[in-house]
């Protein structure tokens, strides 16, 4: 399973340069995390629904990941309320009791609002994450990353540790092989605590391996003059176009709606009850 | 020879390690002119790859170390410059062509020097589509490195030094992953380079033989850290300066040498094809061969393992293995061979039950493989990785070998008493109480082998036993399989090995696009060219000396394996 899956498709946001898509995710998430604003969350959401259209992927093709992100909204929204049913009374100050279920476990308006502005900041994010990473070249992501200001040691640390994953992940097949064949079960037939102390063994050998090639890795980069110089310039860099400048500016406005709201308002949270 | 400029001096140069008590280098005084081939062996430990290193720059900015002497790079000396500096006249390529293969494409690979130099994009473009055409990569530009062959990744290496016109060309054993065939395209690919780039070109190697398929100007021999021979590979083939330094000889060169055959410079011995043999010396090979009948080994029958019709593929994938049948028999020693993807370590892995979803028949004395787990399958055919590092998982010797016994539930006296008896087998009795980091690579090899042996299965398969080993070494581990498989066990290994292939595995079965095209004795198949052509095989120089003499190839390299046989034992 791939958890970053680029697709190779014709589409406007494909065209986009990495670098104003990266921008304008980074922009993006913050904001929507920052602000209680139902409203504009809702517009958010509406807005990368359309971004995701735009992109011609589909969500089917993005499987793991957005399984992954559901799964961990749904806990994250089940936690907040098994912790503090009342959130919501405390936040917006008023408390409209709805019912109560069992005990400490009350269902008010407010912390009804509240839940749905988390799910809602979920909703909004997931589908630009997914059209960030089904729509950007992974070898044009360290050249995006330091175009946005990212030290490029780390941006190509970064695009390194991408194009060495299947190489790990088909050692660490190898190995865990080898290892059932003297013995060592690693199938559901052994309890949780048996597997998860054999893969321990496994991940001796792997990173025994992986310190002898980063050795090799390195002095093959500065062979080739690898970080000789303060910048450097990336062979899978594209030039911004109008559409960049314009996805810069839909992050821009987003933060800046986001932090004007909060000082007019005074607050995060955008509230009905009042 | 007219000689260029001098563009590598060392001047009694010694170098040691500072993690070292002794040198690695000592006394070195080399000159390597501008536009030289020079081609330098040695056994492992000799100090070739410290001398590498020195070449490069990574001695000492990245090694550190104390140097005496003096060496000079382009005319200056090398410490007083940087890494950086030294590249832009030497390019290096190292061995692995995994780990110099540094960008996610082979565009951005090749580009990868020039990013770093902050060369516009434009240009950049430019020099790397020049340097992929001279090698010949053009068309997979946006190949990943997992797409590529092993052959296509070097080609992306050259290239990848290609685009800073550097005046050297360091290739630090090139032909250590590649099969056969691809092995003598790279020769041939780093000659043309160097033809028409003028670069100076040096080659660090063991394969002599290989290395020699194009015409190298010098020859320098190491041993010990010291240079031992410096001279044209004439002069060094007229000697017998390789046998006394561990290394292979060229095979040609040792059957000469058996027949009587005198071999001087004037003969051209640096190459099969160069050789001028007189009447006599050709007379003198023939009665060689006719001196005692050519007996060919016994073929056993008692069949072991029974493979009919196996089909298998990955998943969405076109079939790796495409109907095999095969019957390996009792106490065989026999070598898998064929280019990189052409099914024989799949077949390795099926047999195994590593891969699970194939189609056929798998028996082993009548049971079926195909309803067994990989553990219940691992007590009658064990499988030994190339690297022994990736099987190692415990940190002494003992609990490794005892690791397969343990998760089977053996008494702790019987697990002592079976551990024991095997590492007397394998020679590490006089080990036992060492951790594995201090062993070496090939006592290392032997502990995996023993924690394999030490479940008794009537079959183990190893993937490239030999791999990156020289002659001693490579020695050491073959005599000690042949050993095992003289105690009763049959073996089964995957090579691109030619020699191991000819000097061991009485038979030998090629793969070509996940078929069996052959299975025979190795010394036919190598002197087949229809068989080796099709399987990116190369035939053995032997073959050629054969022809030259008027001998039926395939009888004359059986005489030889069975008189060198005698010879070594």
């Amino acid at each position: 399973m791939k958890l970053l899956n680029y697709i190779e498709r014709k589409s406007p946001v494909h065209s986009l340069n990495g670098a104003s898509k990266l921008f304008c995710l980074l922009m993006w998430i913050c904001s929507t995390m920052i602000t209680f604003n139902t409203p504009f969350l809702l517009g958010a959401t509406i807005l990368g629904a359309v971004a995701f259209k735009l992109s011609r992927l589909k969500l089917s093709e993005q499987k793991g990941l957005l399984y992954f992100l559901l799964c961990f909204m749904l806990l994250n929204a089940l936690l907040i309320y098994i912790f503090n049913p009342e959130r919501g009374v405390e936040l917006y100050g008023t408390r409209n009791l709805l019912f109560t279920i069992w005990g400490r476990f009350t269902i008010t308006k407010e912390q009804l609002l509240y839940q749905f502005n988390v799910i809602l900041k979920y909703l909004s994010t997931i589908p630009i994450i997914l059209v960030f990473i089904g729509s950007t070249q992974p070898s044009e992501l360290a050249a995006s990353m330091n175009r946005i200001g990212i030290p490029y040691s780390f941006s190509y640390s970064f695009a390194l540790a991408l194009r060495y994953i299947p190489d790990t992940v088909a050692s660490f097949i190898d190995i865990s092989r080898c290892q059932q064949a003297r013995g060592i079960e690693m199938s559901n037939k052994e309890s949780i605590l048996k597997r998860v102390k054999a893969a321990a063994a496994l991940v001796l050998p792997l990173i025994l391996g992986s310190v002898e090639q980063i050795e090799v890795i390195t002095n093959a980069m500065e062979l080739r003059k690898f970080g000789t110089q303060k910048r450097r310039t990336w062979i899978m860099s594209r030039p911004f176009r109008a559409g960049d400048y314009l996805t810069i500016v839909i992050g821009i406005g987003m933060m800046a709606f986001v932090i004007a709201y909060n000082v007019i308002n005074g607050s995060r949270f955008w509230n009905p009850f009042i | 020879m007219e000689r260029g400029e001098p563009i590598i001096e060392f001047r009694d140069f010694s170098f040691q390690y500072n993690a070292q008590m002794e040198p690695t280098l000592y006394n070195i005084d080399l000159t390597i002119y501008k536009g030289e081939k020079v081609l330098i062996a040695g056994p492992s430990g000799c100090g070739k790859s410290t001398l590498v290193n020195c070449i490069n720059g990574l001695i000492p900015f990245s090694y550190k170390g104390e140097i005496k002497g003096s060496l000079k790079i382009n005319g200056e000396e090398s410490s007083s410059q940087s890494i950086s500096r030294i590249s832009n006249t030497v390019g290096t390529v190292l061995q692995d062509s995994d780990a110099q293969f540094i960008g996610m494409t082979v565009l951005e690979d090749i580009a990868f020097a020039l990013e770093n130099e902050c060369v516009v994009k434009e240009d950049m473009l430019e020099r790397v589509h020049r340097a992929a055409q001279i090698v010949d990569i053009s068309d997979h530009l946006e190949y990943a490195p997992t797409d590529l062959s092993g052959g296509q990744k070097q080609r992306t290496g050259i290239a990848g030094i290609l685009v800073d016109d550097v005046e050297v060309m360091l290739f630090d054993e090139p032909l250590a992953n590649l099969d056969p065939a691809t092995g003598k395209t790279a020769m041939e690919l780093i000659d043309e380079v160097s033809a028409g780039t003028g670069a100076t070109v040096i080659v660090v190697e063991h394969r002599i033989e290989d290395v020699l398929h194009i015409d190298m100007d010098r020859i320098i021999l190491m041993e010990d850290g010291r240079i031992v021979f410096d001279g044209t590979p004439d002069a060094l083939l007229s000697s017998n300066l390789l046998i006394e330094g561990g290394i292979r000889e060229p095979l040609y060169i040792t059957a000469l040498k058996y027949a009587g055959v005198e071999i001087t410079e004037d003969k051209l011995p640096h190459s099969i094809r160069s050789i001028n043999l007189t009447y006599e010396d050709k007379d003198l090979v023939r009665m060689w061969h006719e001196s005692t009948p050519t007996v060919r080994p016994a073929p056993k029958t008692d069949t072991i393992l029974d493979i009919k019709n196996l089909e298998f593929a990955y998943e969405d994938r076109e079939p790796t293995l495409k109907g095999v049948d095969l019957e390996v028999h009792r106490g065989e020693l026999m070598s898998i061979v064929g280019r990189n993807g052409a099914g024989k370590s799949t077949i390795a892995k099926v047999i195994c039950r590593f891969e699970k979803d194939c189609t056929g028949s798998m028996e082993l004395m009548g049971e079926d493989l195909k309803t067994l787990s990989i553990k219940e399958c691992a007590d009658r055919v064990g499988y030994v990785m190339q690297n022994p590092n990736q099987m190692i998982s415990k940190t002494l010797i003992f609990d490794e070998i005892a690791l397969g016994l343990r998760m089977r539930g053996f008494s702790e006296d019987a697990i002592q008493e079976k551990v024991e008896s095997v590492m007397k087998i394998c020679g590490l009795y006089e080990f036992r109480k060492w951790p594995i980091s201090a062993l070496s690579y090939g006592q290392k090899k032997r502990v995996t082998i023993a924690s394999i042996l030490v479940l008794d299965p009537d079959i183990i398969i190893l993937d490239e036993p030999t791999a990156g080993q020289d002659f001693r070494h490579y020695t050491d581990i073959m005599e000690f399989l042949r050993d095992i498989n003289s105690r009763g066990i049959t073996i089964i290994m995957i090579t691109h090995d030619m020699h191991l292939m000819l000097e061991y595995a009485e038979r030998a079965l090629v793969f070509t696009d996940g078929r069996i095209i052959a299975d025979d004795t190795s010394a036919a198949i190598l002197t087949n060219p229809a068989i080796t052509e099709k399987a990116s095989l190369k035939e053995t120089s032997l073959y050629h000396l054969a022809l030259m003499c008027g001998i039926e190839p395939s009888e004359f390299v059986q005489h030889f394996i069975n008189y060198d046989r005698e010879v070594r034992s």
